[in-house]
């Protein structure tokens, strides 16, 4: 009979010693923030006893993951103050002491070393799955070697450089063509060189005697 | 050739009715005929490139914005009626007739003005230092651009990568980027910073690009044209598309449809300067390229083009803009919401998604009635579409700040991000043919060109010598010289040589002569409405608008916005008054290209009452219309 009523006691007053340990603003515990219609849209999920119940054994894993030596059960994350938003309170009891609560900074460490297992198992992220608290740590930035508009610069100033060479190369060889032809035409000239009147290609404009008109005015 | 002195200021018409022979096509020390255009389309396309700026799509949509689009057009068309296009059809008209550069028309066109070429060729100077350097800060954008994601998207980490550059957070990415990443500005002009060498390799690539097109002269500018004036209204189609089908479009194009009683002076003044500045008139770059043109062109047909499609292209360049502007605003407007709504749905444990932008005022206000002191303490902001709508910028504000938040937005950014520098690139590319040959023809006409020296490689010592002066603008505390250089050189000096060159050709060199020359140009005399604007109307107004905007200026304390991270209200910018020697040389710049102008006239006056009949004034005076080398000798009796 004693046996019995004893047993009736640890039935009922389990859960209200885990109430108890279990609160909003616990010390020992941590507030978890969901967004689901953020995160996934139409395709978002029902929260329900389901979820709530794989949290706890996402979190159970994430304590044996980091401390590795004991053996944490979905008993052991204890979870209260659900609201609809979705957000609730947790906490994590010792496996080998149930009124025993695991430090904050224990499970911080727990929930940052597993942080991106927990975030893919609800198809959430660091934003949409708040531990509020902890903080995520920020993606280190991709630093390529060569910075890329370093390479755009490249391609563009070599098209400019060859182009430059490649004008300046074609004005020289049309120079020297040009100046071939006329050197040969000047030869050509020497050889048809007609006494007296010069009737030049230059044109300086310079005054041709040879054209004045003595013989407009009479002489007297 | 001068007809004596002081007294007497008009040349002599001899020979005017004989027609140029074809012999005046010649430059002076080489045989070479003058060069010309390939063909029609390559002188209309150069010259709308040069008139069609940055400014066009910078400058002029920022004006129909805090004046309302409708207000500013009437004071825009009237001021481009009125005084633009007379100005473009004179600049146009002498330089096809006199076929030279600036130095060598004014020098034609009465000795005593010489001056005004003088001023031309430098203020073109001045421009192409710092315009370019403009071109440079687009290219290094541009560079930029093609990165996932764009580096002005989001805030660098700290050293330890603990958090994020304090410098990022308090101010935004964009700004960061700006100020830090590409200018690494100083916090004031004493400072002078050191030289940033990724400004220095982007303006080597300005500087090389620009040479590469004119390495021929226009020979290369006529191809580049088909490109850089072409592209731009390409960009801008496929803009005006894109931003069309963009939420909050509609919000962003009120603006140009608000009409608003002219009450404020100010737009009258801002409407004829923009005209004015977006003309480009007074650069001798457009007195240069019609100089290559045949002689027996319609010029007049020309400048209306001109001057038309320029004012055309700004206003359908506004239309993209606003449509851009009223997107960034809707997302500002969105996003602020957004914030405030995480807050109220946090803070009272409220159902996810529940309060979404349409029925946050009633979730705001039920939730204020019932727990007013909660709702206070969460500090929300008031988000308000108007004050972000109202938010303006123009210049490098405009494309380097607000465009490029508003691209991060848009899906595909780096694709919008490469077409509009691209775009923004072209404009300022095909700006810079004019303000250069501004610089090199006058150069070429003053035969300070040794004979041995080909023409390609002057136009790269002008260059280098261009790009080694702009090296100033590189430093850190560059951009406050920009500033400085945008607003004195930029300015008044304009006014002032647009100013004489109006009355010189309507007054010295007489309205009569400059008919005979349309005439022969163009087949027909300037109607009525020409020389009365020629006369009365255009240098009326330009008078005007230099005596206000110089009051204005005058006015306003010469006092520059610094980026000092220090600052009490940082990210505000830090108003700071100009140090004594910056501002003696803000007044340097204003007269030293100007002071030319009396220059010249006294010189020449000295020379003239001296009674030297020096070889001067015939080198540098070459009259077309007197020959000697065609008189003809009387026979001795």
């Amino acid at each position: 009979m004693l046996v019995w009523i004893l047993f009736l006691l640890c039935q009922v007053g389990a859960p209200a010693l885990a109430q108890d340990l279990c609160q909003r603003d616990a010390p020992n515990g941590y507030k978890v923030r969901i967004s689901l219609k953020t995160a996934l849209g139409e395709d978002a999920y029902e929260w329900n006893q389901s979820e709530m119940f794989f949290f706890q054994a996402t979190m159970a894993f994430a304590m044996r993951r980091h401390f590795q030596m004991e053996t944490y059960n979905v008993d052991n994350i204890i979870l209260c103050v659900q609201t609809s938003r979705v957000s609730f309170w947790f906490v994590v009891t010792s496996p080998d002491n149930t009124t025993m609560l695991i430090p904050k900074a224990d499970v911080e460490k727990a929930v940052r070393m597993s942080r991106h297992r927990i975030n893919n198992a609800f198809l959430l992220s660091d934003r949409t799955l708040e531990f509020l608290g902890i903080y995520p740590t920020l993606a280190a930035p991709v630093n390529p070697d060569t910075p890329p508009w370093l390479i755009v610069f490249g391609v563009v100033i070599g098209a400019v450089c060859v182009g430059i060479i490649a004008l300046l190369i074609s004005s020289l060889l049309q120079k020297r063509r040009k100046e071939k032809g006329m050197t040969e035409d000047g030869q050509d000239e020497e050889d048809m060189q007609v006494k007296g009147v010069e009737n030049g290609i230059n044109l300086d404009g310079t005054y041709n005697r040879g054209f004045t008109d003595d013989d407009r005015f009479t002489k007297l | 050739m001068q007809l004596c002195c002081f007294l007497s200021l008009s040349l002599p018409r001899a020979g005017l009715k004989q027609g140029p022979s074809e012999h005046i096509d010649n430059d002076h020390e080489t045989s070479l005929p003058r060069p010309k255009w390939n063909n029609k389309a390559e002188y209309l396309l150069t010259c709308i490139g040069f008139a069609v700026g940055v400014g066009n799509v910078w400058r002029f949509p920022y004006l129909c914005q805090i004046y309302g689009g409708g207000a500013f057009l009437i004071p825009y068309l009237i001021a481009l009626v009125f005084q633009g296009l007379p100005l473009l059809y004179l600049e146009l008209a002498i330089g096809q007739r006199l076929r030279m550069g600036s130095i060598g028309v004014w020098n034609s066109i009465s000795p005593y003005l010489g001056g005004v070429g003088v001023a031309s060729m430098v203020v073109s100077f001045c421009v192409s230092l710092f315009y370019n350097t403009i071109v440079a800060w687009v290219l290094w954008y541009l560079f930029n651009s093609f990165q996932e994601p764009l580096p002005w998207s989001q805030c660098p980490l700290n050293h330890n990568n603990t958090g994020y550059v304090e410098e990022c957070v308090e101010s935004t990415p964009v700004n960061y980027f700006w100020y830090r990443k590409t200018l690494n500005i100083t916090p004031n002009m004493e400072t002078s910073g050191s030289l940033q060498w990724w400004m220095v390799v982007s303006l080597a690539t300005a500087w090389s690009i620009v040479y590469i097109c004119f390495i021929r002269g226009i020979e290369t500018i006529g191809k580049a044209v088909y490109v850089t004036a072409t592209f731009p209204y390409l960009v801008l189609t496929i803009f005006l598309v894109r931003a069309l089908t963009l939420p909050g479009a509609y919000e962003g194009l009120i603006y140009l449809f608000t009409w608003e009683i002219l009450k404020n002076p100010q737009v009258w003044l801002d409407a004829a300067t923009q005209i004015f500045f977006s003309l480009s008139v007074a650069f001798g770059g457009l007195i240069s390229f019609s100089s290559y043109n045949n002689q027996k062109n319609n010029c007049e047909k020309d400048a209306v083009l001109v001057g038309v499609i320029n004012s055309a292209t700004s206003i359908y360049a506004s239309i993209p803009i606003f449509a851009i502007l009223g997107f960034k605003a809707h997302t500002n407007y969105v996003s602020c919401l957004n914030g405030n709504i995480l807050a109220l749905t946090n803070d009272f444990d409220i159902s996810d998604m529940n309060i979404t932008v349409e029925n946050y005022e009633q979730w705001f206000d039920s939730l204020n009635g019932t727990h007013p002191s909660r709702v206070s303490d969460l500090n929300l902001k008031t988000c308000d579409l108007q004050t972000f709508l109202d938010q303006s910028a123009s210049g490098t504000g405009l494309a380097f700040i607000v465009f490029t938040e508003a691209v991060i937005s848009m899906p595909g950014s780096q694709v919008w991000a490469v077409l509009f520098f691209i775009m923004l690139f072209s404009l300022g590319l095909s700006s810079m043919f004019g303000n250069l040959e501004g610089v090199l023809t006058p150069l070429h006409d003053l035969k300070l060109v040794p004979k041995w020296m080909p023409n390609e490689l002057f136009t790269a010592i002008i260059c280098l010598l261009l790009f080694l002066m702009a090296l100033i603008f590189c430093l850190g505390s560059g951009n406050y010289w920009l500033e400085i250089f945008n607003s004195y050189v930029g300015s008044v000096p304009f006014l002032i040589i647009a100013f004489f060159e109006i009355i010189a050709v309507a007054y010295i060199y007489g309205i009569g002569r400059f008919s005979d020359d349309l005439e022969f140009m163009t087949g027909h005399r300037p109607n009525i409405f020409w020389k009365v604007c020629w006369l009365v109307i255009s240098p009326l107004m330009l008078f005007v608008v230099l005596v206000a905007y110089v009051a204005v200026q005058a006015q306003t304390p010469p006092t520059y916005a610094a980026w000092n991270p220090d600052y009490v209200n940082f990210p505000d910018t830090e108003v700071l008054p100009y140090p004594d020697w910056v501002f003696a040389i803000c007044v340097l710049l204003s007269s030293v290209p100007v002071i030319s102008i009396p220059l010249v006239a006294i010189y020449r006056l000295i020379c003239c009452m001296s009674g030297r009949h020096s070889k001067d004034s015939l080198h540098n005076d070459p009259n077309p219309y007197a020959n000697e080398d065609y008189v003809v000798e009387r026979a001795r009796p």
